[in-house]
């Protein structure tokens, strides 16, 4: 922050200022750290940040209440909400469990908050919410979504329907009860200003020509990305619509047969005319010859996202990303191989990030030869020079890969590497695989975060311990020996801010430690460990400003049992520092010491 | 509650075994033997209540209330393997008991969405021999009580609707439940099926519908559905096609 730095020596000077120029110099300041560092300067500053922020970040929903949100920012215009805790994604916490939007909604609407845009994640979003927020906004112009629930296309009806300048509707991967109704329909003939349309995870069918009027009077549209209701021939009808403006595309039509040869052409003459074309996704039920039609832009594309383009085989996949030069981001399922990812650090120079999903849960007995091992890792760290995230699904690792990947690519923020079975050792040494994630922590200066998986033992977190100076979330399965393995991490990361562990040997010892760390990290989620009820009593009880949370398996609550045993281990726990207290809309599966 | 625990994380290999919230939940999340493409509301439907009990009774010998998993996600090669898992441990040195099947709640890490899109999509192109490979497979699974059988995924399409469904025909075990699945999915909207009055016998199979139930077979040629016992058309089973009486010129017998 070097502009609050250069000038607190002479912060006298710079209350000869007004307001507004001290305002106008912190509007550079866009990151809400260094924001909340101005705040902290003094009185004049703190006011003059309070109600010149205009994007809020709420890592939590439960660390602080509407209420005090408001309070601070009256002129916020912009809120980014996080509900569920990340195993949420798993199905290891009950839908029930809380994150819910309209507390939030009714408070920003009573508080006469001009929001404009709205960002949640793992939230509960009701058909009721989404109505309010269509109401009480008028100039509300964002709404992203992401892996939300508790919602149809009902409460999308409204959004359409009473948002007049919305920009942008971006829904992902969340689970929407489909009515099939209307809802495209609902945005008025008015409604020119849409930049982004994202509908791709819902699941029925759609007004068809409803979506093509809609593109056909939206002259900003950049981003479109349809669902699997859109067959072939409409979604060439949109694309040759807005295909000079188009930026982002999502595909996704349901082909029963191979495309006529007249329709392909068609769609091959709208192709081309997307010059603008960056980034490319969908693809769920569609054939390869629709994926070839792309290639004519594919040295364009900037970000590909083929993860769920299971009906494409690996030759395909592999023939079309050979062409994607300037690719900086790829998703992609396991199926393109070693092989695959080779053409891949061969062709994509430019590549920033990678993830490659599972394709094939089922395989028992390996006969898939073509998934991915640590050979497709090593190649890509060998390839790709600009490469600083990574998500990578494989069934097997060894020590040597890891180390070699970790000379390669020194240069890693996210590394998650997830061998599909747990415990599984190094395959050739049948050892642990501490040494390679030992090497990752130690040359990656920079890793924000980390996920480890295969047989570990307490060695490894006695590393990441050590070298893992800048990690911010750590994600732990089936790991470690004893406590000590979860202490040398709690005391050794100071900059660790999630913690989540499931099915390891850590107990009351290392929970109970160092109860002061939890202030500084957002939370933490222990399940299937060896923690018990008396262990996080006694922490609840030394922590007042923790909200220290049990998620029973019963969901009448623990209240029912006779004896509430104090050896009794905790299934789930999730522990999150807080400046409001006890939450007061948790479920009975719930119980916060 | 540690015997399950144990259940959950012994080693061995794992073939994915996504668990889901409690059926009574019932969140759409859950992946139920119908692959279905409706994000379905939190209702339990005839196929989710027979998968709880088939769960019920296959895993839940230490623990009354299975934290569940989905069957037509889970595989197993043997069917004891899920009863061995109490009393192993969660440490390496329980290599010994590495079995596949192992089953873990929300273990591979990857998002319910993402996993139904994958239950979603068939194997890509098998060919001839796969698919009869996997249905004599499958057929050994049937004769082992397994209660855990790798999904046999067809397409569904019908006349006059544009998207088309999968279904998993291992987890149906006669011409009854899949003509009652069927309409389920193509006759039923979301309300009617939770009247139990609505629900009618199958129509389709006994004629008096409007439309009939046909598949193609292995040689490509249409067959009406019905005809053979239901383990022979399983074997030869490739895609169903549910027709419109008035197109049925043509149809094989």
């Amino acid at each position: 922050m070097n502009r609050a730095t250069k000038l607190r020596p002479s912060t006298s000077e710079m209350n000869y200022f007004p307001d507004e120029v001290i305002e106008h110099i912190f509007d550079f300041v866009a990151s809400h750290r260094d924001r909340n560092s101005i705040s902290l300067v003094n009185k004049s500053w703190h006011k003059i940040e309070r109600y010149s922020r205009r994007q809020v970040f709420i890592g939590n929903c439960y660390a602080i209440s509407p209420e005090r949100l408001i309070r601070r920012f009256p002129c916020l215009r912009s809120l980014t909400l996080k509900g569920k805790p990340h195993f949420a994604d798993f199905n290891l916490v009950p839908h029930e469990w809380g994150g819910f939007l309209h507390p939030w909604i009714d408070a920003l609407a009573k508080g006469g908050v001009k929001l404009e845009e709205l960002r949640l994640k793992r939230m509960v979003v009701s058909d009721e919410s989404l109505e309010l927020l269509s109401r009480s906004f008028v100039g509300f112009k964002s709404l992203v979504l992401v892996s939300c629930d508790g919602f149809t296309t009902d409460g999308l009806a409204s959004i359409a329907a009473n948002c007049r300048n919305l920009r942008e509707l971006d829904l992902q991967e969340n689970e929407i009860d489909d009515h099939r109704g209307q809802w495209l329909n609902c945005f008025p003939d008015t409604c020119t200003t849409l930049v982004s349309l994202n509908f791709a995870c819902l699941k029925g069918e759609i007004n068809l020509s409803a979506l093509e009027r809609l593109v056909a009077r939206s002259p900003n549209l950049k981003s479109l990305k349809v669902n699997r209701a859109v067959p072939l021939d409409a979604l060439t009808r949109l694309m040759s619509c807005c295909a000079s403006q188009l930026v982002d595309l999502g595909v996704g039509c349901y082909e029963n047969n191979e495309p006529e040869p007249e329709s392909f052409a068609k769609l091959l003459f709208a192709i081309a005319k997307c010059t603008s074309l960056r980034s490319l996704s969908g693809f769920s039920e569609v054939g390869p010859l629709c994926l070839t039609a792309f290639i004519p832009i594919s040295a364009n594309l900037t970000s590909l996202n083929l993860s769920y383009a299971a009906e494409i085989q690996g030759n395909h996949l592999i023939k079309f990303v050979h062409f994607c030069k300037r690719l900086q981001r790829l998703w992609i399922l396991d199926s393109i191989g070693d092989k695959g990812l080779e053409v891949v650090a061969s062709s994509c120079k430019e590549l920033q990030e990678l993830r490659v999903f599972p394709s094939d849960l089922h395989d028992e007995e390996d006969n898939n030869n073509t998934a991915v091992t640590e050979v497709g890792l090593v190649a890509i760290s060998a390839g790709c020079p600009k490469l600083h995230s990574i998500l990578y699904f494989c069934k097997q690792m060894t020590n040597a890969a890891l180390i070699t990947v970790a000379k390669n690519c020194p240069n890693f923020i996210r590394f998650r590497l997830c061998i599909l079975e747990p415990n599984k050792p190094d395959h050739i040494t049948s050892q642990s695989l501490d040494e390679g994630f030992g090497a990752i922590v130690q040359a990656c200066k920079g890793l924000r975060r980390l996920s480890v998986s295969g047989l570990l033992t307490d060695k490894v977190f006695l590393y990441i311990g050590m070298y893992a100076e800048q990690l911010e979330m750590l994600s732990i399965a089936f790991a470690g020996d004893t406590d000590k393995g979860m202490l040398d991490v709690l005391n050794g990361c100071k900059k660790l801010r999630k913690l989540e562990i499931r099915d390891s040997p850590f107990g009351n010892a290392a929970l109970l430690a160092d109860v002061g760390k939890y202030e500084t990290m957002r939370s933490l989620w222990m399940s299937s460990c060896e923690v018990t009820l008396g262990g996080c009593k006694r922490l609840a009880r030394n922590a007042p400003w923790l909200n220290v949370e049990i998620i029973n398996e019963n969901e009448s609550g623990r209240m029912e049992r006779n004896e509430e045993d104090e050896r009794e281990k905790v299934d789930r726990l999730y522990l999150y520092r807080t400046v409001v207290g006890t939450r007061k809309d948790a479920p009975p599966c719930v119980t916060i010491l | 509650m540690s015997g399950f625990r144990d259940v959950c994380s012994s080693s061995g290999s794992v073939n994915v075994m996504i668990g889901v919230s409690p059926a009574e939940e019932g969140d759409g999340n859950a992946a139920a033997a119908i692959s279905s493409e409706d994000s379905s509301s939190p209702d339990e439907t005839v196929a989710g209540t027979e998968l709880d009990l088939a769960l019920g009774l296959s895993v839940g010998r230490n623990h009354s209330k299975v934290r569940s998993f989905s069957s037509s996600l889970a595989s197993s090669s043997s069917s004891s393997s899920l009863t061995r898992e109490s009393g192993t441990k969660r440490s390496a040195d329980s290599s010994a008991a590495a079995s596949k099947g192992n089953v873990a709640v929300g273990w591979p890490p990857l998002r319910t969405y993402r996993i139904n899109s994958l239950v979603n999509q068939s194997k890509s192109s098998p060919a001839e021999d796969d698919i009869q490979k996997d249905t004599t497979k499958n057929g050994v699974k049937n004769n082992d009580a397994s209660f855990v059988k790798s999904p046999m995924l067809v397409k569904v399409t019908m006349d006059g609707v544009i998207i088309g469904r999968k279904i998993d025909l291992n987890a149906l075990d006669s011409y009854e439940a899949l003509a009652k699945t069927l309409e389920q999915m193509f006759f039923h909207t979301p309300v009617t099926a939770r009247c139990k009055e609505t629900r009618r016998g199958s129509e389709l199979l006994d004629g008096s519908s409007e439309y009939i139930i046909t598949y193609q077979d292995k040689d490509g040629d249409w067959m009406l559905v019905g005809d053979v016992p239901w383990l022979m058309f399983l074997g030869s089973v490739k895609r169903l096609r549910i027709m419109r009486r008035s197109g049925e010129t043509g149809v094989g017998k």
